[in-house]
């Protein structure tokens, strides 16, 4: 019992409670402000979309902050999880009649599908370097988006049809397509909530977290950060890499296939490269390797075009700029000492926070 | 003769991708950063091109060099203003400064100029040059005519000129070249200058093969020339004349021969093999670590 209140309260993991206060704090507050009809339906229609991006971007800093590979293909992994959620759970539709249990069977699916996924890319990816590595799961993802755009998926009363390029499915009685190329998915039943999207970020805290903190966490640290002492200490670079890799793509899928479902039609040119753009920004901004910055940054930057909405026109312009800005003053050496001199005074003694 | 002509075809994309992707390299070879704003660059050559074509009615020669001339003070300024605050910051700040900055060309060209298609002027005539069966057409002529002379000029610029092996010191140490008297911001400016000006070449010769000019113009060529530049070995310039060619060839007869849908998917493939047997790239440095 002891040691689990230090684990909590320690200053080590100072950051990580936070975590989970934060989440669960922001989680009661929008339930209240629902349940006492605070909440415009805008904000209402985000809150899903929200869980998935934070998930998503969470992932995400695995690979890029902890891992210290910049990738730029995570939205492909989302449109893997995403998809393979689509087609289970358009199946399972007549099958399992519990939408939250049919959600979870598909999230799960789509996590596993994107996992498997995630190893199979990451086989070639990993074995490149930076800008190199970069520009790989660019392309990845530009393939993933233009293979799904050319699928088309059905199901009738005898199983599974399955085309390629061209729509050549024959769908007997009982048919439904599920995917139909370019259209991507249609008339999915919209079963995500956000209670589960809040769970979904937990459960990718948990992970994030237990695996940042174990041996094998150290280790994907220790690679990020020397290549070639981490290999003379006898860490096999390709292995955990690989770990945080995967476990990254099983989180983008989920997070994929929570946001298919919140939507009736889901065309595939969603998860583009502008998609994992974003996500990548969402992760800049927020630290690398700090997961309450990434969860703070995706709420303040996904929340901004919507606050500017008075603004019309010019909120891109404006989100552009705050970017800009937020960069150059972050970056100042003369912000730098600020900030890090009122980080002192914050935490006291200047206990450093565990990243 | 079908397979000549879509190898032609193949050509003068892959120049266009060349010249886009020279721009890329020379920032990456010089500055070490992906400059993702590259692509909105041709974009805006577009729109200043189109307007002094169609709107003030100037004449082609007039119309390059505004356009180039904007784009040039564009490159210039963005520079200034967005990334040299961040030299000394880490790659992935300068990534999404870069990524600002091209969010900031693409909304300012929409309220400017809204999000609607406009249609580019015929520049080049349609005319064919026959040659027993095949058939070329003019612009493809001039397109592959413009990124040679350009890849001379260049090579000769780098090689020969006192500016040009400025930037081949600063790209190879930046410390060492301001030891040795080099203005490191201005060489920087100056590679900045020259990448812009000839996303406004590559701009109008795009826009002649392609006639339609819109807010978000720049950003497929952008990657697809990023692609390129990485396919031939990012930092090396006889690298992303290579890789554009490449590319424009391997993304044309896979549209003839394999799929149109698909051409993306496998142009991104052949990216991913030639990767993994080259890691760095076609003709690419290969950098050792140091312990």
């Amino acid at each position: 019992m002891k040691n689990i209140i230090n684990k909590i309260f320690d200053a080590k993991h100072r950051s990580r409670t936070f975590s989970y206060i934060l989440v669960i704090a922001c989680y009661i507050l929008v339930e209240v402000l629902m349940s006492t009809g605070n909440i415009t339906s805008l904000l209402k229609g985000l809150l899903v979309p929200l869980c998935c991006y934070i998930v998503a971007a969470l992932a995400l800093n695995l690979v890029v902050g902890v891992s210290g590979e910049l990738s730029l293909g995570q939205a492909g992994f989302m449109s893997i999880g995403a998809f393979s959620a689509v087609c289970v759970a358009g199946y399972l539709g007549n099958i399992v009649a519990n939408d939250i249990v049919r959600l979870i069977i598909a999230m799960i699916v789509g996590a596993i599908v994107a996992a498997v996924f995630g190893f199979i890319i990451g086989i070639p990816v990993l074995k490149l370097q930076g800008d190199y590595l970069a520009i790989v799961t660019l392309a990845f993802g530009q393939i993933i988006k233009s293979v799904i755009n050319n699928m088309y998926v059905g199901f009738d009363n005898n199983g599974f049809q399955f085309s390629f390029v061209t729509n050549n499915l024959k769908l007997g009685e009982g048919a439904k397509i599920l995917l139909n190329g370019p259209m991507g998915a249609t008339g999915t039943s919209r079963i995500s909530t956000f209670t589960v999207g809040v769970i979904l970020i937990i459960i990718s805290l948990i992970v994030i977290y237990n695996l940042m903190y174990s041996k094998n966490g150290r280790a994907i640290m220790a690679c990020r950060d020397n290549r070639i002492a981490a290999s003379t200490v006898g860490i096999n670079i390709a292995n955990t890499k690989m770990l945080a890799f995967v476990i990254s793509a099983a989180l983008a899928g989920a997070a994929g296939a929570l946001y298919a479902l919140n939507y009736a039609t889901l065309v595939p040119a969603k998860f583009d490269f502008n998609t994992s753009i974003l996500i990548l920004v969402y992760v800049v901004l927020g630290g690398l390797g700090n997961m309450n910055g990434t969860i703070i940054s995706t709420v303040v930057l996904l929340l901004l075009p919507e606050l500017l909405r008075s603004l019309r026109d010019y909120r891109m312009l404006i989100y552009a700029i705050v970017l800009i800005v937020i960069m150059i003053v972050t970056n100042n050496s003369r912000m730098k000492t600020i900030i890090e001199s009122f980080k002192k005074k914050i935490s006291g003694k200047g206990v450093k926070a565990h990243d | 003769m079908a397979f000549l002509s879509y190898l032609i075809n193949g050509l003068g994309l892959g120049s266009v991708y060349a010249i886009i992707a020279l721009g890329y390299t020379m920032v990456y070879g010089i500055a070490k950063m992906l400059n993702f704003a590259h692509g909105d660059i041709i974009m805006i050559g577009a729109y200043v091109a189109f307007f002094a074509l169609s709107r003030f009615q100037l004449p082609l020669f007039v119309s390059v060099i505004l356009s180039i001339v904007v784009c040039t003070i564009l490159g210039v300024v963005i520079e200034r203003l967005a990334y040299k605050p961040l030299r000394q910051a880490s790659s992935l700040s300068v990534l999404i400064t870069a990524i600002g900055v091209s969010y900031f060309l693409q909304n300012a060209a929409q309220l400017l100029w809204t999000s609607n298609t406009k249609v580019f002027p015929s520049i080049v005539s349609n005319a064919y040059l026959k040659i027993g069966d095949l058939s070329i057409s003019y612009l493809t002529i001039i397109t592959i005519a413009v990124c040679i002379a350009i890849m001379i000029v260049l090579t000769l610029f780098i090689n020969k000129t006192k500016t040009g092996m400025a930037m081949r010191a600063c790209s190879e140490d930046k410390g060492a070249a301001m030891l040795m008297g080099i203005n490191v911001n201005t060489t920087i400016s100056i590679t900045f200058a020259i990448g812009s000006g000839l996303a406004a070449i590559a701009s109008i010769l795009l826009c002649a093969t392609y006639p339609s000019v819109y807010p978000t113009l720049g950003s497929m060529p952008g990657i697809k020339a990023f692609t390129a530049a990485v396919f031939g070995g990012i930092g090396s310039i006889p690298g992303a004349f290579l890789g554009g060619l490449m590319l424009g060839v391997i993304e044309t007869l896979t549209k003839a021969y394999i799929s149109t849908q698909l051409s993306d998917a496998i142009v991104f493939a052949v990216l991913i093999v030639v990767l993994l047997i080259k890691p760095t790239g076609l003709l690419g440095k290969k950098i050792s670590e140091k312990v």
